[in-house]
């Protein structure tokens, strides 16, 4: 099976000289760089947790780590469609702020009015409203920036002004709080996650997906006699994946419900607490399951539909993009429209984690998403990026604030850190790109 | 049918447009750049099976000209025909749904795709579930460049990554690929090497007797002289006239080109000299 592998003759001779590590790469094709990348997300937990006297690497830590990840995370997948046609949108904060507060008195002030307030739809419809205001307001920008040719730098930083001053407008400035009870599962807490058990099984399905993958797109290849990956490669790239998932979800399932949580959950169901105390295990957080649940989608849409190609192609040439038929404008507007559905869904988990909405909501987020998609390899140059790449970049970025907060470091220095990370990331990024092209 | 092209037209045609095999008509075509005429009341005529090349000086107007075929750019006024019938032609994709496909001079490739994916741009082929079908049109990638450059290789790169006359093969490929009844090809021998260079002529002879009708923009006038069976010269966005290969000589069409002479052999345009 491993007779056609994919070493080309002329590096075949080359090939015995180089080193198991680049050996290796090559026959997994794996991108060098997204290793790169998280090998420095691994560095940076490392040193975190030495640092910190052991507190960094912990179920506890980790699993608020994906929580906290989620928003921007979610966020950074449209940002990358957005960067990747040479765009920007710099209003993505106060977007989810605005559509944060309708959201908040949607679902304290008219739905419950209407539907009463133990109604299980207010959650959806809720929801629903967001996403479609969300999607509207990016609408908006898109057309000006596709069809009134207004740079997009412009009309979104219009649209931060605007939409900040719209989320204060909507209560005139005041907070709105508590949430639904079914809404704020999507913000995680001890209620708004899986559990130990759906956790496993979540990861099951995972690894099935994995191996379902990998089977196929060898079959795909053999089909049209493509070069294959050795076996070896193949079965390495499976059981890495697998394990790595378990492993999350093993994390997951090691971070047990606080105390006085379990207490009163034991009181309200007549469990009687053992002695040393009943271990019940948070699993996966529903903001994270959504967010993966994006980035998956997301990954779809940029790399297996016209429409993300489409997005590409104009990110690599405009022009030629234009005069291979495709409707640039309308392709251009999509993007925005699908970035403001993503606000939406990233300010739904800001809310219901705060359980208020606030006028001041995803403030600066727009300068996180940027720089997650940034370090997570997408060129502002356009035409390159990569959804899950983003993802991770989202990941390095909480990770930096969180251990500084572990650790205790004063919020002014938290930004110097954050803001000299994140040149330094992309200047090593143009570094390799240069060296590899 | 016949007599649709003249009667919707003040200047008489610079060929013989009643013909029944004419499958491009352009009229009395104009169209400026904020005051600039840069294509000035250019009529040209293109039959089943023709190349006609297109000369001039840069700058004279060719470029645009032939773009207002393709769909690049929206003419000011003019008409166009295409098989007799009064075409409407305001965008690429218009263009392209008249079976007119173009090798642009800068070659209009997404650099950071892999070819095929240039190949198929706007209108990549689809699975029954609707997604991208990546491998056919590889597998359709790998035969046409396989006809064209048999040595290309190169196919899971970027086309940044390729070298002037791959990039060249990818684009003329592109053409060629969906059955293209009237191609034009802006300068499509500008990156190659002379090798690769006879290579786009074998391949244009090729064409032509496939029926397929050809604009041919070049700088080359001993390519132009090997493969085109008529000229036609513009100067300042003007037609300066039209001819059949073997009625004039080198000298009279770089008169053409250089003074806008128009020599007995031709058929004067609006362009041409008066002496």
């Amino acid at each position: 099976m491993s007779n056609s592998s994919s070493t080309a003759s002329p590096e075949g001779a080359r090939a015995s000289e180089a080193s198991a590590l680049a050996r290796f790469v090559r026959a997994t094709e794996v991108d060098t760089r997204m290793l790169g990348m998280l090998g420095a997300l691994l560095l940076i937990w490392v040193v975190f947790h030495l640092v910190s006297d052991s507190r960094f690497l912990t179920p506890r830590n980790l699993w608020n780590l994906s929580v906290q990840t989620s928003s921007v995370a979610i966020m950074s997948t449209g940002m990358v469609l957005i960067i990747v046609t040479r765009h920007i949108d710099l209003s993505v904060g106060s977007i989810l702020g605005f559509v944060a507060m309708v959201m908040g008195v949607t679902q304290t002030a008219l739905l419950p009015d209407m539907l009463g307030s133990d109604s299980a739809a207010i959650w959806v419809l809720t929801l629903a409203i967001g996403i479609v205001i969300g999607a509207f307001i990016g609408g908006i920008h898109g057309y000006v920036i596709a069809y009134l040719n207004v740079p997009a730098f412009i009309v979104t930083l219009g649209g931060l002004l605007i939409w900040r001053g719209a989320a204060w407008w909507v209560t005139s400035g005041q907070t709105v709080a508590p949430m639904n009870q079914t809404f704020r599962l999507m913000g995680g807490g001890p209620y708004g996650a899986i559990g130990a058990y759906w956790s496993w099984v979540v990861g099951a399905i995972a690894c099935i997906g994995i191996i379902a993958l990998n089977v196929m797109g060898r079959r795909n290849r053999k089909r049209f006699n493509f070069p294959l990956r050795p076996l070896w490669a193949e079965l390495t790239l499976v059981v890495v994946g697998c394990l790595a998932v378990l492993g999350a979800v093993n994390v997951a399932n090691s971070y047990p419900w606080p105390k006085g949580i379990v207490k009163r959950y034991a009181a309200s169901n007549n469990i009687d607490v053992p002695d040393g105390g009943l271990f019940i295990a948070h699993g996966i957080a529903i903001p994270v399951l959504i967010a993966i649940g994006v980035g998956i989608i997301m990954t779809f849409i940029a790399t297996r539909t016209r429409f993300g190609r489409y997005v590409f192609a104009m990110g690599g040439n405009p022009e030629a993009a234009e005069l291979a038929g495709i409707n640039t404008r309308w392709v251009t507007m999509k993007i925005f429209i699908l970035m403001g559905a993503l606000c939406a869904i990233a300010g739904a988990i800001s809310t219901a984690r705060l359980n208020a909405s606030t006028n001041a909501q995803g403030t600066l987020d727009e300068l996180l998403v940027i720089a997650a998609a940034v370090i997570g390899g997408t060129s502002l140059g356009g035409g390159i990026g990569t959804i899950v790449g983003a993802m991770i970049g989202a990941v390095v970025m909480q990770s930096l604030q969180s251990g500084m907060v572990l650790l205790g470091v004063d919020a002014p220095f938290q930004n110097v850190v954050v803001g000299i990370v994140l040149v330094v990331a992309v200047w090593l990024d143009g570094l390799y790109r240069r060296r590899s092209v | 049918m016949q007599t649709q092209s003249t009667t919707q037209s003040n200047t008489p045609s610079t060929s013989q447009t009643n013909d029944t095999s004419t499958v491009v008509s352009m009229q009395d075509c104009s169209i400026s750049f904020g005051g600039i005429h840069a294509v000035d009341h250019a009529s040209l005529d293109l039959h089943k099976g023709e190349v006609v090349a297109l000369l001039g000086h840069n700058g004279a107007g060719k470029s645009t000209f032939i773009k207002l075929l393709s769909g690049a750019y929206k003419r000011d006024s003019g008409t166009i025909h295409i098989r007799g019938e009064e075409a409407s032609i305001n965008n690429p994709r218009d263009a392209k749904a008249y079976g007119i496909e173009t090798i642009y001079q800068t070659l209009a490739l997404a650099d950071n795709v892999d070819t095929a994916a240039n190949l198929y741009l706007g209108r990549e082929l689809r699975t029954a579930w609707g997604t991208l079908d990546d491998v056919a049109m590889e597998a359709r990638a790998r035969e046409v460049m396989g006809r064209l450059n048999p040595r290309f290789e190169r196919f899971k790169e970027p086309v940044k990554a390729l070298s002037g006359g791959q990039r060249q093969s990818v684009a003329i490929a592109r053409a060629i690929l969906f059955n293209a009844q009237i191609l034009i090809m802006d300068e499509p021998t500008a990156a190659l090497g002379p090798q690769e260079t006879a290579q786009v002529g074998e391949l244009i002879k090729q064409l032509k007797a496939d029926g397929i009708s050809i604009f041919l923009i070049s700088h080359d006038i001993e390519d132009v002289f090997d493969l085109a069976d008529r000229v036609a010269v513009m100067k300042n966005g003007q037609m300066v006239g039209t001819a059949p290969v073997n009625a004039v000589t080198r000298d009279e069409v770089l008169g053409m080109i250089i003074l806008g002479k128009c020599p007995p052999g031709a058929t004067p345009g609006p362009g041409a000299v008066q002496s």
